[in-house]
């Protein structure tokens, strides 16, 4: 009750605008890495001839979101690059190395959103910068809103799954000199899912 | 002779002697030339293939060696040399086999630390032990480069000792491990090569 009055008191102090209907503030959700109901993943073309996939292993982050008030969604990600994972562990080494994300200088990549453009009934464009490899570059996201609602234990998720394709060249990281002309290209995979705090 | 005697080396420990510095210094150059190798060369696999099985080689012809030298007499370490000279060399070769063997874990470490095997020229394959560690990879890498380093110096500073001992103090240190002297007991050689000419 007490908690309760503090929240009211709270969004009263923000604005009496937001009072008027309870869905109208921006709820906030942690990305939920303990129970781990997120994944950032990359595939990148080997040779030409295949699919390479990866991911980050260690990441944290949270969003806000308000179907009512798409406009003030938003979404910030911090991902250990330290933490890179394609199963094979020569390669990683050599992925997190200085020829690549140089990760013990820039261990952190981060993504912070700056817009959010609904584009259908469950699809957005998030427009946000991306620091990776100490370069800091718009990069957007297309947003697939996937469910969200009560979850069986007492709490309250929403879930998305994110694309984006980024050059590493643009970022410093010698994709093209190093891995080929087909390598130019990284495919970004964020799969979220957040607890509302 | 094959087996060692109380004043002088047989011809399988000299063997060993000599193969342990030639494949020493092949790895060494072989590991820093296939390091920097790019994508697309010819032996951008090759060479680490050969590496790791050299290594592998090199590994179970030391685990031999030691063997062999527990089963042998040890020949006496020369007069003339005073008894810290006598306590360093043999501190030395201490190190020399912890290095050698350092070396080999953190070189398979490397490989095996995400569970894939360590293939030995397409005959065999080493089984991955240890997994399971963040980033096992990345510090058995920066070990592996580390103990090289310290390897080589030391090598480098055996042999500089092994001609000085040959050219300055005119001993037969390095004749015996060429198995073209013994430190005869009864000769007044016995830890020096006198002025023959």
């Amino acid at each position: 009750m007490k908690r309760l009055l503090g929240s009211v008191v709270t969004v009263v102090a923000l604005s009496g605008s937001l009072l008027a209907s309870s869905a109208a503030w921006a709820e906030k959700y942690i990305i939920d890495t303990e129970g781990m109901h997120a994944f950032v993943q990359f595939r990148v073309k080997h040779l030409g001839f295949s699919w390479l996939y990866g991911r980050f292993n260690d990441f944290s982050g949270e969003f806000n979101f308000d179907p009512q008030k798409p406009e003030s969604n938003r979404i910030s990600l911090e991902i250990d690059t330290t933490s890179l994972d394609s199963n094979h562990a020569e390669r990683d080494k050599h992925l997190r190395s200085s020829d690549f994300l140089n990760a013990e200088k820039f261990p952190k990549a981060t993504f912070e959103s700056t817009a959010y453009k609904p584009t259908g009934d469950k699809t957005a464009q998030v427009v946000g910068n991306l620091t990776l490899h100490g370069v800091t570059r718009p990069v957007t996201i297309d947003v697939e809103h996937i469910g969200g609602g009560k979850d069986p234990w007492g709490g309250h998720r929403q879930g998305f799954e994110g694309r984006a394709v980024i050059k590493p060249n643009e970022f410093g990281i010698k994709m093209v000199e190093q891995l080929g002309p087909a390598a130019g290209e990284v495919e970004l995979f964020l799969t979220v899912e957040g607890i509302r705090k | 002779m094959l087996k060692n005697t109380s004043t002088a080396y047989g011809f399988v420990a000299i063997l060993f002697h000599w193969l342990t510095a030639v494949a020493v210094v092949g790895l060494f150059a072989l590991g820093l030339w296939m390091v920097d190798l790019t994508y697309y060369h010819r032996w951008y696999n090759t060479a680490p293939d050969l590496h790791r099985s050299i290594g592998v080689v090199l590994t179970a012809l030391i685990l031999l060696r030691l063997l062999w030298r527990f089963a042998n007499p040890r020949p006496q370490m020369l007069s003339s040399h005073r008894p810290w000279e006598q306590k360093l060399a043999h501190a030395v070769h201490i190190l020399f086999y912890v290095l050698l063997l350092s070396m080999f874990v953190s070189g398979y470490l490397i490989t095996t630390a995400k569970g894939q095997g360590l293939p030995v020229f397409d005959l065999f394959s080493l089984p991955a032990v240890v997994t399971g560690i963040d980033n096992l990879e990345d510090i058995a890498g920066e070990i592996h480069e580390i103990l090289a380093f310290t390897l080589i110096g030391l090598g480098a500073l055996h042999g500089l000792a092994a001609l000085k001992h040959h050219f300055i103090d005119r001993d037969i240190t390095l004749l015996r491990m060429l198995g073209r002297a013994s430190a005869d007991a009864s000769s007044p050689f016995l830890t020096n090569r006198g002025d023959t000419k």
